[in-house]
């Protein structure tokens, strides 16, 4: 076989796909605006998204938040800047490791969840049945979901941000014998809007990747219980590479200010 | 009335990839009567009601709902007119996260913005139609069994008292005492509605007690078309082969998948 017309091949699929994920993204997040709005559906999604993530995203945040005040604290002690620790600490997870490492986190358990629910729905026909019951499936099972992912996100990078500066902290105050209270003083005087703000954008970003991924290989899977494991696993790797590329792009925006 | 059939079907196309399904198929069903479509696994019977319902997209070809090319609309004045449609799909396609009486009352609750008091009082009603008691209501679709869920799927298709109701399969994989209860329950309700019907049916005991008229698909087109009482008799070799169940005939399963 040629290897270019292979090539070819698999780069004309590739942009056939992103070509329909993005009118699927297009049309699930604009589908609501013509009415019905099932807030039902939008908060019952908010809830499970927010709730449900809180507890493995802290976990992960604090951990995170700790190796890094040591790894930080032996690096910059090579050239005697270890009381910078807690700037550069808090800074590093703000803008680049909450967001992160929350946005994996919420795309493991939710990608999947989504990818797994919408696929079990198609596969046994209950999204055609739910058309001819006059429900339109963008509007009931595709926005919701979107749009409580995009706005549940920012609050838990938030989340994550404080635990992982808690974690940081922890380490610091403990370990390194750092003082608690000018710990604090220095990261308050330190971080500004811009700080914060970038990576909460981001992490609207991310819940908006997370949830069409999710969305999107649910609702397109085919095939009957192995169609919705491919679709769940998709969904993932989709969604880590998405946020991944995403991360990179916006961080190159923003730190050109 | 006469003049224009419900439904009217020209030259109707599907593949996927490189299998076609529907070969230029052609049907008609005039306002009120009840059509069965036979025919073998495989040959497109499911996949002829989702073009019908605007589900899957045909390649080529016409769907004509009272005289009207719904092909040629824009989707939203598509699903207006597919929306009179009901219908009890293959596999009941009950939402497993709503409970019974939620599922009944789907459409009056999210598609037509019904409070939920008014549209449990209209679901029970339809419950009891298909002969369930309220407290079924209350029950999870995975506590149902096989018959109960066919029901409980019929319930809701005919809650919104449509004028045409699809039913794809309602018996298969019933005891007969069951399927002759859901034989009984779709030809009074359809009796009852004034509804057009289409069913699709393997089993030729339910296809000559629901049908006015029995149509034969076959290689993606309808091969034969007659009324119900006409099809033992039909002299047509495939149909035979069919409604006699003969593994030698015109019609070659294949044994192996393809
Ligand atoms: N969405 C789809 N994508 C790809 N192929 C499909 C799709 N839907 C149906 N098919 C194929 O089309 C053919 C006809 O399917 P269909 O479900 O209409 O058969 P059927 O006549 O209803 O059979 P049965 O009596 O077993 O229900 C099958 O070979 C099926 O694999
Ligand atoms: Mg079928």
């Amino acid at each position: 076989m040629n290897p270019f017309a292979a090539i070819g091949r698999g780069t004309f699929a590739l942009l056939a796909e992103i070509g329909a994920m993005s009118l699927f993204a297009l049309r699930g997040t604009f589908s609501w605006a013509s009415g019905p709005f099932y807030a039902r559906e939008f908060f019952s999604a908010a809830l499970r998204i927010g709730f449900n993530s809180l507890p493995v995203v802290g976990l992960t945040a604090i951990f995170t938040g700790a190796a890094l005040a040591l790894n930080i604290y032996d690096g910059s002690l090579r050239f005697n800047a270890e009381t910078f620790l807690p700037q550069i600490l808090s800074v590093s997870i703000v803008r680049e490791l909450g967001p992160g490492f929350a946005a994996l986190m919420v795309a493991g358990r939710s990608s999947s969840g989504m990818a797994a629910e919408l696929g079990a729905m198609r596969v046994s026909d209950q999204i055609d049945a739910m058309s001819t019951l006059a429900v339109d499936p963008f509007k009931y099972l595709i926005s919701p979901r979107i749009l409580a992912t995009t706005i549940m996100m920012p609050f838990i990078v938030l989340v994550a941000d404080l635990i992982g500066i808690l974690g940081g902290w922890m380490v610091a105050v403990f370990a390194l014998d750092f003082e608690g209270a000018t710990y604090i003083r220095n990261i308050d005087q330190f971080l500004t809007a811009e700080d914060v703000g970038s990576g909460l954008i981001k992490a609207g970003v991310f819940g908006f990747l997370i949830a069409v991924m999710g969305c999107y290989h649910g609702y397109k899977s085919r095939g009957g219980a192995q169609g919705v494991g491919a679709a769940t696993r998709s969904a993932v790797v989709a969604s880590a590479v998405a946020i991944l590329a995403s991360n990179y792009v916006m961080t190159s925006l923003f730190v050109d200010f | 009335m006469t003049g224009t059939p419900k439904i009217s079907i020209r030259a109707l196309r599907k593949s996927f990839g490189s299998k076609s399904v529907l070969q230029g198929l052609d049907l008609d069903i005039e306002e009120g009567t009840s059509l069965v479509i036979i025919g073998g696994s495989g040959t497109g019977k499911s996949v002829l009601l989702k073009c019908v319902l605007g589900l899957i997209p045909p390649d080529s070809g016409e769907i004509l709902i009272d005289g009207v090319n719904i092909l040629k609309l824009s989707s939203f004045e598509r699903a207006r007119r597919t929306r009179e449609i009901g219908m009890l799909f293959q596999g009941s396609a009950l939402f497993d996260s709503y409970n019974v009486w939620e599922n009944v009352a789907f459409r009056l609750i999210h598609g037509e913005g019904k409070g939920r008091g008014a549209a449990r009082e209209k679901a029970v009603e339809c419950l009891a139609k298909v002969g369930l008691a309220a407290d079924v209501g209350d029950l999870q679709p995975s506590e149902l069994s096989g018959g109960m869920q066919k029901r409980v799927a019929l319930a809701r298709a005919i809650a919104a008292d449509p004028k045409v109701l699809f039913f794809d399969e309602p018996t298969t994989g019933l005891d007969p005492i069951t399927a002759d209860v859901i034989n009984r329950l779709i030809i009074e309700r359809v009796k009852a509605l004034g509804a057009t019907a289409i069913s699709i049916t393997h089993d030729m005991g339910s296809a000559r007690r629901i049908a006015d008229h029995i149509a034969m698909i076959f290689d993606g087109r309808i091969i034969w078309r007659g009324r119900a009482d006409e099809v033992g008799a039909s002299g047509n070799p495939y149909v035979d082969q069919f409604v006699n169940g003969r593994a030698e005939g015109p019609i070659k399963m294949a044994l192996r998948a393809d």
